[in-house]
This record gives C-alpha cells, sequence and structure tokens, in this order.
C-alpha cells in the first residue's frame, strides 16, 4: 500500500521527524483557508498514489493569492497517468538551502533493509553519483553507527549529524509500521540548519496490516475493488476493453503481455485464485459486469483439477440472469470439455483448447466490432 | 549460501537409503480444509506422508495418517526432514521456528500473505540452523514421478532432466505442461513463490542444481518486480553456469506500480521492469520466450548446442 505523500508526512510527524507547515484540502472554500493560516508563497500540491508528479506539472508553487484559486482548479481536474487527485496538499514554501535525498527500503535481493543517502535530493537517484548504499540492521542501531555508516558521504559534518537523527528516526518508523519504503526526497535544510520532511514516499506491507490497525485508515479501495477482494480475487482496472481473469497472477499477467502482443488493450486483470468452482467464475463475472468498457472477455484457466463443466455453468449462469452480454473467450483445458463445449453452444461464449488461439478469435471480434 | 545442501538427497534419497524413494513428510496444519485436500492429494501422488500436525488436535487421525500436537511429539516415532506448511499466514513464522528447531531441514511454505518480517526472520532463523524454507507463497515442489509436496497439480508434469524453478504457481504448471507435451520431462520443478522475500530465490535454486548429473537444462519463469531475475542472470555470466538456461518473464504489458496479483509483482520506477530483466538475460546470453508455448524449442535447441 503506497501512502499518498500527506498520509506519510502523517507519520513522519508522528515519528519526530520535521515538517512544513501544510493543510489538505479539497474545495476552494478549504484552499483560501488554509492559504490564509499557512500565509503566502505556498506549494500546491495533487495527492496521487502514482510517481511523476513534479515532471506531469501537479506540484505548483503559488506566490500570492491572485494565482491561488486557478492553480488549485487546474490541479483538481490534472489526470496524472489516469488519476485524480485525492486531495490538494496546501504547504508553505520555505527557503531551502540545500536539499537531501534518503530512503530505507526493502532490499528484496539481499533480504534485508538497504540505505540509500545522497547529497544530492529531490532529483532522480538513480543519475546521482554522491550517494552511499548500505545494508543496516533494523534492531539496535545506534547514532554512532548511523554516523559511521554516513562517512563516506562528502557532506559537511553538522549535516551529517542531522542526517543520522533521520535516518533513526526513518528505522524506527520502517520498523514498527512494517514499511517496504521510506523515502525523504528531498530532505530540505533551512538556512538557519534546520532539516524538514518535504516530501514524502511510504510504502507499507499489506500482508502485515492485520497487525497495525491504526493502518486501515490510509487504505483506499474502489467499491469493485473491495467487492473483488471480499471474494479472494487480486484485481487491478486497466484502461482497456479487454477483461482478461483466470485462475494464478502469473497466469493473467502471461495472458496480459500476449493480448497485447496482437494490439488488444487489457481493461481488467482479474485473479481468481486456486479454485475455480462454479461460484467463483460466476462472482468473477459479476465484479467485471460493472465496468461499462468491457467489450470482451478472456477467461484463461489452466486445469489440470479444473471440471470444465462447472466452469461452463457459471457462464451459462451469468448469460442467463442478465450478468453479462459481452462474448466470452475462454481457454479451458481439463475435464469433461466436451461436455463444456455443448453447454455453451447456444451461448455467446466460445471455448478454445489454446490460449493463442482463443486471443486469435477474440482480436478477430473486435476488429469486426470497430470497423 | 549454504553449499553443501543436497535437495535431491533430501526429496529423493540415494539407493543405498532404506528410504530411497520414500523420504517421510510431514504435513504442518493438516487438520485445515487446504492442508487436508491437498495432503490427500500427495498421497494420492505417492508422497509418504507420515504424520500431520495440528496443536491441540494430537490423537486424532486424518485418513489414516495420524496427527500430533507437535513437531518433537513426531520426532519421537519418525525421523522426518520434510515438513509441508499448509498453516495460515500469520500463524506461519512460529510454524516455520518449531520445524527448524526440531531437525526439519526443508520447509515448503504454501500460505499466501505472509508479513515481509516475519518472512525474513524465519529464512534467517532457517540458515542459522542449515535449513532451508522455500517460499512462503510457492505452490511446492515437485519431483515428477517420485514426490510432491505443495498444492500443484501432477498432470502437467512428467518425469525428465530439465529442472524448472518459476515464481508463479500457474505458470509453472502451464510451461511444464508445455514442456512435457513437447517430451521435455523434468527433474524437479520449484515454485519460488510470488512474495518480495524468498526462502530460496532464483541464484540459491540454481545452486541447488548445479552439479546434479540428473539436470540438463532449467528453465527459469519470472515476472514484474524485485531485481532477482537481473541479480541470476548476474550469477549465470559471472560464475559460468554452464547448462543451457531458458527465461520467460511475465508482465511485459503490465502498469507501473500496481501490485499484479502477487505481492512481489510490482514494478517502481524501472525497478522491478521487465524490460530491465529481459536486457540482463541478454546480456547473460540467456534466451528469454515471448510466449509460454516457445520455451521448449528453445530448450530443446539449447541442449543440442550443449550436445555439440
Amino acid at each position: 500500500m503506497r501512502l499518498l505523500e500527506y498520509q506519510g508526512k502523517e507519520l513522519f510527524s508522528k515519528y519526530g521527524i520535521p515538517i512544513p507547515p501544510s493543510e489538505l484540502v479539497f474545495d476552494q472554500q478549504g484552499v483560501l483557508e488554509a492559504s490564509k493560516k499557512i500565509g503566502f508563497p505556498l506549494v500546491l500540491k495533487s495527492q496521487l498514489t502514482v510517481g511523476g508528479r513534479g515532471k506531469a506539472g501537479a506540484i505548483l508553487k503559488c506566490l500570492d493569492e491572485s494565482h491561488l484559486l486557478p492553480m488549485f482548479n487546474e490541479l483538481l481536474h490534472k489526470e496524472v497517468n489516469g488519476e485524480l487527485p485525492q486531495g490538494i496538499l496546501v504547504e508553505s514554501m520555505l527557503a531551502i538551502v540545500k536539499e537531501l535525498y534518503l530512503s530505507l527500503f526493502l532490499n528484496r535481493g539481499k533480504r534485508c533493509y538497504s540505505l540509500i543517502c545522497s547529497e544530492e535530493g529531490g532529483v532522480d537517484i538513480e543519475s546521482t553519483s554522491n550517494k552511499i548504499l548500505v545494508d543496516i540492521q533494523l534492531e539496535g542501531l545506534s547514532e554512532h553507527a548511523v554516523e559511521d555508516l554516513l562517512r563516506n558521504l562528502q557532506i559537511e559534518e553538522s549535516r551529517r549529524r542531522l542526517l543520522a537523527e533521520f535516518v533513526l528516526k526513518l528505522v524506527t518508523l520502517v520498523k514498527e509500521c512494517e514499511a517496504e519504503l521510506a523515502e525523504i526526497n528531498p530532505v530540505g535544510i533551512l538556512s538557519d540548519g534546520k532539516c524538514l520532511a518535504l516530501d514524502s514516499k511510504v510504502i507499507i506491507d499489506d500482508n502485515s496490516i492485520f497487525r497495525h490497525p491504526d493502518m486501515k485508515k490510509y487504505q483506499q479501495v474502489s467499491r469493485l475493488q473491495a467487492q473483488a477482494e471480499e471474494s479472494g480475487f487480486s484485481f487491478v482496472e486497466l484502461d482497456g476493453d479487454i477483461a482478461i481473469i483466470g485462475n494464478g497472477a502469473g497466469l493473467v499477467m502471461s495472458t496480459l503481455d500476449l493480448v497485447s502482443d496482437k494490439g488488444g488493450k487489457p481493461g481488467v486483470f482479474l485473479d481468481f485464485g486456486g479454485r475455480a468452482t462454479t461460484e467463483t467464475i460466476y462472482r468473477a463475472l459479476e465484479v467485471i459486469s460493472k465496468i461499462p468498457r468491457v467489450k470482451t472477455i478472456l477467461v484463461n484457466l489452466f486445469g489440470g483439477i479444473v471440471r470444465t463443466d462447472l466452469v461452463a455453468q457459471a457462464i451459462v449462469d451469468a448469460y442467463q440472469d442478465g450478468i453479462i452480454g459481452v462474448p466470452i473467450y475462454a481457454r479451458i483445458s481439463g475435464a469433461e470439455s466436451e461436455k463444456a463445449r455443448i453447454m455453451l453452444s447456444g451461448t455467446r461464449a466460445k471455448i478454445y483448447e489454446s490460449v493463442e488461439d482463443a486471443i486469435s478469435s477474440l482480436m478477430r471480434f473486435s476488429v469486426g466490432v470497430k470497423t | 549460501m549454504q553449499p553443501n545442501f543436497d535437495i535431491f538427497d533430501l526429496l529423493v534419497g540415494k539407493q543405498e537409503d532404506q528410504n530411497f524413494l520414500q523420504k517421510p513428510v510431514i504435513i504442518q496444519g493438516i487438520t485445515g480444509n487446504f492442508g487436508s485436500s491437498h495432503t490427500r492429494l500427495m498421497k494420492a501422488y505417492g508422497t509418504k506422508i507420515v504424520a500431520g500436525v495440528t496443536p491441540g488436535k494430537g490423537g486424532q487421525d486424518f485418513e489414516g495418517i495420524p496427527v500430533y500436537n507437535s513437531i518433537r511429539e513426531v520426532r519421537k516415532d519418525y525421523d522426518v526432514k520434510i515438513s509441508g506448511v499448509f498453516v495460515p499466514a500469520a500463524f506461519f513464522l512460529n510454524a516455520a521456528k518449531e520445524a527448524v528447531d526440531n531437525g526439519i531441514k526443508l520447509i515448503i511454505a504454501i500460505p499466501e500473505h505472509v508479513p515481509v518480517r516475519d518472512a525474513i526472520e524465519a529464512v534467517e532463523y532457517a540458515k542459522a540452523k542449515n535449513a532451508r524454507i522455500v517460499g512462503p507463497n510457492t505452490p511446492g515442489v515437485i519431483v515428477p514421478e517420485v514426490i510432491k509436496v505443495g498444492i500443484m497439480p501432477h498432470q502437467p508434469f512428467s518425469k525428465g532432466r530439465t529442472a524448472v524453478f518459476s515464481r508463479s504457481g500457474t505458470l509453472m504448471y502451464e510451461v511444464s505442461f508445455h514442456l512435457s507435451r513437447a517430451g521435455v520431462g523434468q527433474r524437479i520443478a520449484l515454485g519460488i513463490g510470488g512474495d518480495p522475500i524468498n526462502g530460496t530465490n532464483l541464484i540459491e535454486a540454481f545452486e541447488l542444481i548445479r552439479n546434479s548429473d540428473d539436470v540438463d537444462s532449467v528453465v527459469v519463469v519470472g515476472e514484474i518486480g524485485g531485481d532477482a531475475e537481473e541479480l541470476l542472470a548476474e550469477y549465470i555470466l559471472d560464475t559460468g553456469f554452464v547448462k543451457p538456461v531458458v527465461a520467460y518473464i511475465a508482465g511485459r504489458s503490465a502498469p507501473k506500480e500496481k501490485k499484479m496479483g502477487h505481492a512481489g509483482a510490482i514494478i517502481y520506477g524501472n525497478y522491478g521492469s521487465a524490460q530491465s530483466k529481459i536486457s540482463k538475460f541478454a546480456e547473460a546470453k540467456v534466451p528469454v520466450a515471448k510466449r509460454p508455448a516457445e520455451i521448449p524449442q528453445l530448450v530443446l535447441s539449447g541442449i543440442a548446442r550443449q550436445a555439440r
């Protein structure tokens, strides 16, 4: 779960990492009040879960009141990678003399946590050379040890100490909140030497949330997402018109690739997990039926232990109950496939032995619809 | 790295062993829905399941398999080194520690949704006692026609000399199905797991078969997220891995910053992108199949080249 900037900053604050004065607003009234409270100059920042905000123009500097509402309205309606903001953070624009970079992340390859520090903040960290990357223990880390770790960084002594303090606080946050990433980019240094977190990027391990009830408030799921998750499905909405469902995340991803290679545009990724019963398939179709964009459905079911007539029953039921009206192209291999074929003969569904055959037919149909 | 860890010795054994091809296995969480239905399937396949463990249910019996309260009690009656863990994610860490403490050397960790912190702790705990975890969130391990510990259907697999290592369950079945149909049987198929932390990562899986005369080729089924494939490509290059390797990467068309079903299948920036993995494999001269159906041909030509 990736937190929004303001949520990450709430956590920073809780763990003693200073942040600039700011307020989250949703309407004109709110932004006016916030501006009075905080004072100009201000920065207006779209609250998005996707990266690349700055480049997309979703962060605006506002020097006086005359620009406030136009800028606010611009941001409120600006989509970044298909995502609209979930509020605008109004933040005091401080006089920063220096920006640093700091992040603590789960190093999957090494199965530990690693720290990246750089004297060049606010930029793409991959492009900087003056940085250190070290593995660290989350337990029993002293300030002295952190300062030692930072010794290889070309940086003023006083700043090194400030940075060490921030690192320790981030370590506590990562440990206690079970974060996979906590990044401050940039850490801003004011002329009086004080340090603040000017941005936040925090990712919490979804699988740990059951023991952190306080994190639940940050979970944002759409109604459809919630419905899908309740049924035990993994569900991702994409922007195309072909819904792709199957049993297994890897298999569905692979199907997405095959469809894209043929020029198709996936609109839904839905993995209904290990058990393909009449009921699960029916529920998956039910979720998909609520997305009007979807014009065709591709089912990729790896059989072996799946009875294809049970899958066919779900499809027959879904058509009969009027849940779905669009054609279904299904790759179903497994027991009773002849029976399944007969069951589906009067419907808009077709069964194929290989997924590539199913995709070819589906693409022929979609091209026919468009021309 | 655990250089002396011999997974075939554990799963198959040596000819002179009394229990050659019949290595005993326990199932932690045998009385759960999932544990019991798959115990039945594993047993039907020929896996010798000697006992189940569910705290508080000791003394019961699951279709002829005795249930114990703890592994310590099992060990009084059986010398067993393999456990299939089917407990809920929240209990995984304790179950893994109990297994390690009681002499289990190979822990096949089925549960999905294990927190990262628990997975790291379990893996470190196992390592310290020279035990090995496969998973979590793995479909398990199968040595076709000998043993399966996990939840995979057996139909796609056939006996042979290829090793299949996969981050995805169903893709492991799909790819093995294509291989089997093309006459390329498997010596072992092992699910790395779909989580960010893997008890046995791709490099460690390669170490398991590196010196095995029974394995003549390797198929790696990777996916977006993390850098396991990149590190593997470096390992293949740096250590001069000689067996032919074929790779497949799922998720080329996946959007960034969206979790694609598996906890570990997510791209941040360029970190974890399919492109990064594919280009690293190219550097290591590992052919990357574009479709699962292409894999058998690439394996066969790799083996043919090797023979020349």
